[in-house]
């Protein structure tokens, strides 16, 4: 029996879903998110990293509720269309570290592929380096896939496997309303609140997490991917996910014109350098990671939503990778990079083309 | 003679790369292609009939899809 035809995943679909995502971000910024960073999946994982006290970095650390709707909404998706697939086992070790290093280079140019579209549309040059050096990792992916590089077949596993992440996200709402922020502190028994920087800029709880919840769903039906629009771009001539990311941009470019939060420049621009090397590196350092394991940090977490085992350890290896990145100076700040995040792009490079040449097995 | 690409377990872009290698060995009229999960269905839908193919039939059976694609 054929099942109902999934309209997000036709073109006007995606299209659709970039366009509310990119209503939305502006707004979330608008209503008290941080600048250019309405939604940032790599900043909001490494501001709950701190938040746990995974590092110490006091002005990024808040449980962000989007994260925890996105996986949780494409999770009620995955349900609601009979697509939650708990499965496991295709190199999980190496996605795990492929989510560290994807983080330490997303730290060093300050976010995620859907940060470089809001900066982008915020009017912040920087951005540009950093989605040239988004697409230049990217490439350098589609060179090990056109060559067999892969993971491996995934097994199907027990429906709780598939739980995890989904739990522990449960569990992080749970101790944000247990352990709420307590007016003029920093910490309450558990959890770390920022008392300015980013960290301390965020809309309500009920927004962001229904805010999340949404996206979180209409990304699941529609298999939105940052990675996946320059992947398919550049491998199969397929410009399907791009137009999704590209309506994001430039929907998000007019709401801030509206709003007025556009601002063109490269120098001052919010929670950003100028360093634009390392802007390029960075960006391209991430992308190779991402497209070595097969998905943006957002499309990762929507998998993980769906019960795929793998991509929640991508996800868990990347808010590791934030503490890493804050605790030994990686990590970069609107004065430049931090003192070792030059050495940890390259060290991350190095690795990541390792795992590009050495994981070509055939597959039978 | 129908060829058949198993990429079961294995997600994007694999099963797409898997199936055009195989329209591109040019060897049959006819492809079978096995996912087991429904983006990877409409990946190798999509790229099938960019490359002109048309999409015969999807049976589902424990899971698995089973895509014909054929030749015009």
């Amino acid at each position: 029996m054929k099942k109902m035809k999934n309209i997000f995943a036709e073109t006007w679909g995606i299209i659709g879903v970039g366009i509310f995502i990119g209503i939305l971000a502006p707004l979330l910024q608008y209503w008290g998110n941080p600048p250019n960073m309405g939604i940032c999946v790599a900043c909001f994982e490494r501001d709950i990293a701190g938040a746990i006290g995974l590092h110490r970095a006091a002005v990024v650390q808040y449980i962000r509720p989007e994260i925890i709707g996105f996986v949780l909404g494409s999770l009620i998706a995955a349900y609601l269309f009979r697509e939650f697939k708990p499965r496991l086992g295709s190199a999980t070790v190496v996605r795990f570290f492929l989510g560290v290093f994807a983080m330490i280079g997303a730290l060093v140019f300050l976010g995620c592929p859907w940060r470089g579209a809001l900066r982008l549309a915020g009017g912040d040059g920087n951005a540009i380096l950093g989605l040239l050096g988004l697409i230049f990792g990217i490439w350098i992916g589609t060179l090990f896939l056109k060559n067999g590089y892969n993971l491996g077949r995934s097994q199907q596993t027990h429906h709780a496997a598939g739980w995890m992440l989904p739990l522990l996200m449960i569990g992080l709402l749970i101790l944000m309303l247990i352990f709420p922020q307590i007016s003029g502190k920093e910490k309450n028994e558990i959890l770390f609140y920022s008392m300015k920087g980013p960290g301390s800029m965020h809309v309500a709880l009920l927004i962001s997490l229904g805010v999340g919840l949404l996206i979180g769903f209409l990304a699941q039906r529609s298999r939105f991917c940052t990675m996946g629009a320059f992947r398919d771009l550049l491998l199969f001539r397929q410009i399907h996910l791009f137009s999704g990311f590209l309506a994001l941009i430039i929907t998000a470019l007019v709401v801030n014109f509206i709003l007025g939060q556009f601002k063109a420049g490269f120098a001052g621009q919010p929670v950003a350098h100028t360093m634009h090397v390392w802007n390029f590196a960075g960006m391209a350092l991430s992308g190779l990671a991402y497209c070595l394991a097969g998905g943006c940090p957002g499309r990762q977490l929507f998998l993980a939503g769906e019960g795929d085992g793998d991509a929640a350890v991508f996800v868990l290896g990347m808010i590791v990778g934030a503490g890493i990145s804050h605790n030994f100076g990686l990590a970069s700040s609107p004065a430049g990079v931090g003192p070792y995040g030059i050495s940890a792009v390259i060290i991350g490079l190095l690795v990541c083309l390792f795992i590009g040449f050495t994981m070509r097995k055939r597959i039978a | 003679m129908a060829n058949t690409v198993d990429a079961r377990g294995l997600s994007c872009p694999q099963p797409v790369l898997m199936t055009l290698d195989e329209i591109k060995a040019g060897n049959v009229d006819e492809i079978v292609v096995m996912v087991d999960n429904e983006a990877s269905k409409e990946n190798v839908s999509r790229a099938a009939q960019s490359k002109g193919w048309k999409l015969k039939n999807i049976q589902e059976k424990d899971g698995i899809y089973h895509i014909t694609i054929g030749k015009e």
